[in-house]
């Protein structure tokens, strides 16, 4: 992943608009941002915490990435593999700050590849099953609404890295939510299968919501997922069913079932070959 | 893949320093919004736009090979229609 330099060579101004359609101006969110970690914050937390929200975005993207070659169609499949590689991208800069401000030296694909499951702290939801569309669309519809609350609270971080990697996530993940949220009305609005699928995805999503909400010390952000939840059930004609939610926490390290292979299919390759470039 | 309920759209990008919107490609949707977001995965990818347009390619008229010749080659010797004989500032762009 030697990229460093991709940004300098396809951010260059092209005076003439013959390579308009590969794409130009490209820029870097962390450019010129100081990386030391600013008076009065503890590095051990920052680097815990930007740790676990990289963790909630690699392990999504992974399953995203999932749906590669087994979306509905093809424009799905590229539409959530999109979504995925914006996630990635958040999980990249999250994880190199972790490494910086915890003072352990640990770069992203050290934090990324050579953790075990147990040492990872992303929210269950996200490791669980792709299972149908339906619920990687309610799935998705919950953690981007929920991540959106969060990032959208850490702009204004006091850590200028984390503010600048929230900044360019808010836009991402506005258009992650705005994309579930007209697939779940599409969906439950739909044929009486969709609408099926769509119930049993809101019920299997539900038991995992107080586990976020618990992850942020922010307690208005709850409320204002609820919100959005609740709202586009409404639009669906669906909804948001009232569940009790299951105990424990990805936060605290305890995972389901499924983050194991999930990370034996993620690591694998780099693990068989430490330092491999490509 | 199954192509029901869809139809085929086409799909206009505008890039950042482009001042028109140029045709890239099309796709299949079940209606308008849908093209529209799939339009942003599938031709925005690599920041190449500012705006899209799409639009049902049924609502398309177009000009047939058939009528190629009375369409365009009575314009073929009228060099006279080029405004050559003006003098074009400098400072006046997009002309």
């Amino acid at each position: 992943m030697h990229d460093d330099t991709a940004y300098s060579a396809l951010s260059e101004e092209h005076e003439d608009d013959a390579r308009w359609a590969y794409g130009t101006g490209f820029h870097d969110p962390l450019h010129g941002i100081d990386t030391t970690v600013p008076e009065g914050v503890d590095g051990a937390e920052l680097g815990a915490y930007c740790l676990a929200l990289g963790d909630d975005a690699l392990i999504s993207a992974q399953r995203l990435a999932e749906w590669c070659a087994r979306a509905p169609d093809l424009e799905e499949e590229m539409a959530l593999a999109n979504i995925g590689l914006d996630l990635l991208g958040q999980a990249r800069m999250l994880y190199t700050r972790a490494g910086q401000a915890d003072g352990s030296g640990r770069d992203e694909d050290d934090l990324a590849y050579f953790r075990d499951p147990a040492e990872f702290r992303n929210v269950r939801l996200a490791e669980l099953p792709n299972g149908d569309f339906a619920f990687t669309i309610v799935r998705l519809l919950a953690l981007s609404a929920w991540r959106l609350a969060v990032f959208t609270r850490l702009t204004a971080s006091p850590d200028p890295v984390l503010a600048a990697v929230a900044a360019k996530g808010v836009k991402e993940l506005a258009y992650h939510r705005q994309y579930a949220a007209e697939w779940a009305v599409r969906l439950g609005d739909g044929t009486e299968e969709s609408r099926r699928r769509m119930v049993r995805a809101m019920e299997e999503v539900a038991p995992y919501l107080e586990e976020l909400y618990a992850a942020e010390t922010c307690t208005t952000i709850g409320e204002e997922v609820e919100a959005v939840l609740r709202q586009v059930a409404g639009e669906a004609g669906l909804a948001w069913p009232r569940v009790r939610p299951l105990p424990g926490s990805g936060r605290d390290g305890g995972h389901t079932e499924h983050l194991a292979p999930l990370l034996a299919e993620l690591q694998g390759t780099a693990r068989a070959f430490p330092g491999a470039a490509w | 893949m199954s192509d029901a309920g869809t139809e085929l759209y086409e799909v206009f990008v505008r890039g950042k320093r482009g001042l028109n919107h140029v045709h890239v490609g099309s796709l299949r949707a079940a209606d308008p919004r849908m093209a529209l977001t799939r339009a942003r995965d599938l031709y925005t990818r690599r920041n190449e736009g500012v705006s899209i347009w799409v639009v049902r390619s049924a609502d398309i008229t177009a000009s047939t090979p058939d009528e190629k010749d009375p369409f365009f080659a009575p314009s073929g010797d009228k060099v006279y229609r080029h405004p050559t004989f003006y003098a074009i500032p400098d400072d006046v762009p997009h002309i």
